[in-house]
């Protein structure tokens, strides 16, 4: 038996919380729009979590107890009667899938967002968009669980698209700040970039396996068990490449630093914990296809593992406490690809899992560290706010540990479980497992300075008075940090074994080993350890060493405190030669001389015709007789020469009409 | 009598309706006063009428008078109204003639 699962009313509850207080919100009280705006999500993570019981309950259905209780049985599909589109062969259904992989996705997604729409109560509680906020944050709910729920690419691309307008519109929330406004446009502009890509991908398994349907592609996939390579690794690699848009990866992930002008929850809900993690999701929905295709396996792997590097090195020399985070992200994302490329599906989703948790965490903590400061956010004019912010101390402490590996916080279990895939993965999966290895003590190192220069050491900013921020906000940073420490504690075994009917390699795998795993594991809390010693050397015992070491290394200093002039290669080598092409060839020449000269020759001509024709109408009556009668006359000889041609023997046969 | 015996042949009435038409075409074109212009207006259609009876006589055809009718009624009702208009004018702007009657004009 299976019990509807109301996947529909999942995004259309927050949907409808977008519409209220979006169209109403400016005239309602602030308690009637925060209840809405919270209630909303809500409901939703009330139907997931009783969908999920309702799995679970079928997955053990052998208790005798469990007759009464309504048993869920995935995947479960819900299609809505009428098509979407249909064009010929051509049939593209409104179909919601859950099965296990969406169910933990679902999870995430509604759970963290529930927990930050309400801590947004307390950290927005007097802004003048309070209204505007709640409604955009909501239609960020509605876009991603339609993303996630999606049962064919096509709808899934609806929902990619509205996260992205989503996330435009809450990074420019503050859009009276210019540099706000121009990050806002950044991250759409570059995201658009890799859409362009996911929208090839999205034709090419159009036409080559004439659906758009996951199901479908299973099962043309299945048909050809062979099949590998060619037109699939185009497909791969388009859709990596969309991917690589949406989660801030190499070479598109410049957007993701500067989405940091967004208010902080929202770094933590968009930019965090759920919408840039939609690209490795996207890679799990259709892993079937990279399955087939191991080129482009390798080249996800090594884009993730080459971002998961280069973000960290950048995250070390920020001050801004909150591109350190947004650096640590774009780590972070890349050992979920470096974990889709060895084809470790589950344990990239693991990963996503947990660090939806401890980052989204760690946004919230720095985010009550902003909010205590009155909006500060350089790290230089922090620290000695361990004692004044108890709470944020104690929970942003948890994940820290979390993200730096030790054991038995969550990050151990889902970096570790990735650190072994790679190890397994031959020889060049020994280059990425040694990768990744240097990554996470570069992360414990940035983490734990983050940590000491924040809530460690003398105060700063002297005149500063922080205060703990209000329960709405300790309360969800509280339930992260349970999360932080026990979330992991489901293990990858157990997880991965949930996931299997949905996230399972369909490749050869290669057998693992507990010893070598056991040792790994050791090493990565070991080098955890060393980034920790590190940093408490450089930034609590011998605070003015970082400087000195600035100092000693002026070249590399400035290269990485400089994000590795990325972005201004960017501005050379493709935005300034765009700028001019349009204003020279396609303004000037094209608009201006090309278009603009044609529609005047065009006008010109109009108009010199009729100041010619305007002569013909005179006014005067007589000039008119005489035009009518000279046309006249023209009728006449034009009947008569046939006539008289015709009396002097030459035939015409001109019209029917004259005879 | 014998004048009466031979017909007068068809190409003399034409000849004559071809005359007359020519005469009205000009007086159409050359007189400055409206009423003249209306009268060779008059004399075209009169002119044209008078072909009509002379190939109704010569193929013993009635179409032709009927024709002939039903132009001179068309011409008794732009008698009317052209008339109504001409005093109408003469009223508005106290001449006839026709290159002053120029309002149209741009």
């Amino acid at each position: 038996m299976n019990e509807s699962a109301h996947l529909w009313l999942i995004p259309l509850l927050p949907f409808a919380g977008f519409l209220i207080n979006g169209i109403l919100g400016s005239r309602m009280p602030r308690r009637l729009v925060s209840t809405i705006g919270v209630l909303a999500p809500l409901v939703s993570l009330v139907l997931v979590l009783s969908d999920f019981g309702a799995t679970v309950i079928t997955a053990a259905s052998s208790c005798p107890t469990c007759g009464q209780v309504t048993a869920l049985a995935l995947p479960s599909v819900e299609t809505l009667p009428y098509p979407w589109l249909a064009i010929g062969a051509l049939h593209v259904d409104f179909s919601l899938v859950l099965d296990q992989l969406s169910m933990v996705m679902l999870l995430v997604v509604t759970g963290v967002g529930f927990l930050i729409h309400v801590y947004s109560v307390g950290y927005m509680h007097d802004d003048p968009g309070y209204a505007r906020y709640f409604s955009f944050l909501n239609l960020f709910l509605f876009f991603m669980t339609l993303l996630v729920l999606a049962g064919n690419i096509l709808l899934m691309f609806v929902g990619w698209e509205g996260v992205g307008l989503a996330s435009y519109l809450l990074i420019g929330f503050w859009f009276q700040r210019d540099s706000a406004a121009s990050a806002g446009k950044k991250a759409f502009i570059v995201n658009r970039i890799g859409d362009f890509g996911f929208l090839i991908g999205i034709f090419l398994v159009l036409a080559t396996f004439g659906s758009v349907n996951f199901t479908q592609i299973a099962v043309r996939l299945a048909i050809n068990p062979t099949q590998q390579g060619g037109v699939l690794t185009v497909v791969c690699l388009c859709l990596l490449f969309g991917a690589a848009g949406k989660s801030a990866q190499l070479p598109l992930y410049v957007w993701l630093p500067d989405a940091m002008e967004g208010p902080t929850p929202v770094s933590a809900l968009i930019h965090a914990a759920t919408m840039v993690t939609a690209g490795v999701y996207m890679i799990v929905r259709t892993h079937l296809l990279f399955d087939r295709s191991p080129f482009a396996l390798g080249v996800v792997a090594i884009i993730g593992a080459a971002t998961a590097l280069f973000a960290a090195t950048i995250g070390l020399v920020q001050n801004d406490i909150k591109r350190v985070l947004a650096y640590s992200t774009i780590s972070q994302l890349g050992y979920m690809f470096l974990a889709c490329g060895v084809a470790a599906y589950s344990a990239a989703i693991f990963h996503l899992f947990t660090h939806a948790f401890f980052k989204g965490l760690l946004f919230l903590a720095a985010g009550s560290v902003i909010h205590a400061l009155g909006g500060e956010q350089d790290l230089r004019k922090m620290g000695g706010l361990r004692k004044k912010l108890p709470v944020t101390f104690w929970t942003m402490t948890a994940a820290v540990f979390a993200i730096a590996g030790f054991f038995p916080f969550a990050g151990f279990f889902s970096k570790d479980a990735i650190l072994y895939a790679a190890f397994l993965q031959g020889t060049g999966g020994k280059v990425l497992w040694f990768v990744g290895l240097v990554t996470a003590l570069l992360t414990s190192l940035y983490m734990f300075r983050l940590w000491y220069l924040t809530f460690f050491g003398e105060s700063r900013s002297p005149k500063a008075h922080p205060h703990e921020s209000p329960w709405s906000m300790r309360a969800p940073m509280v339930i992260l940090a349970l999360l932080c420490v026990c979330g992991g504690w489901i293990g990858i075994d157990s997880f991965g074994a949930y996931l299997a009917p949905a996230a399972a390699a369909h490749r050869p795998m290669p057998s693992g080993d507990p010893g070598i795993e056991f040792i790994l594991s050791i090493a990565a809390v070991l080098v955890a350890l060393e980034g920790w010693l590190i940093a408490d050397k450089y930034y609590r015992r011998k605070p003015k060493r970082p400087r000195q070491l600035a100092a000693a290394l002026p070249t590399g200093y400035k290269l990485l405190a400089n994000k590795y002039y990325v972005d201004e290669i960017y501005g050379a080598v493709i935005v300034k030669p765009l700028l001019s092409v349009s204003k020279y060839v396609l303004d000037w020449i094209v608009d201006g001389a090309i278009l603009g000269g044609l529609a005047w020759l065009l006008a010109g001509a109009a108009s010199f015709s009729g100041m010619i024709l305007q002569r013909w109408q005179s006014g005067n009556l007589r000039s008119y007789a005489a035009w009518l009668t000279a046309a006249a006359a023209a009728v006449l000889l034009f009947m008569l020469v046939p006539l008289l041609l015709a009396a002097n023997g030459v035939d015409i046969h001109w019209t029917g009409v004259l005879r | 009598m014998s004048f009466l015996q031979h017909d007068v042949p068809l190409s003399w009435y034409l000849l004559l309706s071809a005359v007359l038409f020519s005469l009205g075409v000009i007086g159409f074109l050359i007189k400055r006063n409206l009423i003249t212009v209306f009268m060779s207006i008059e004399l075209m259609l009169n002119a044209v009428n008078l072909s009509f009876v002379a190939f109704a006589y010569q193929w013993h055809e009635v179409r032709g008078q009927i024709f002939v009718f039903f132009v001179m009624m068309v011409a008794a009702a732009e008698a009317a109204v052209g008339l109504a208009i001409i005093i109408a004018v003469f009223r508005a702007r106290s001449t006839l003639a026709v290159d002053r009657i120029d309002l149209m004009k741009l």
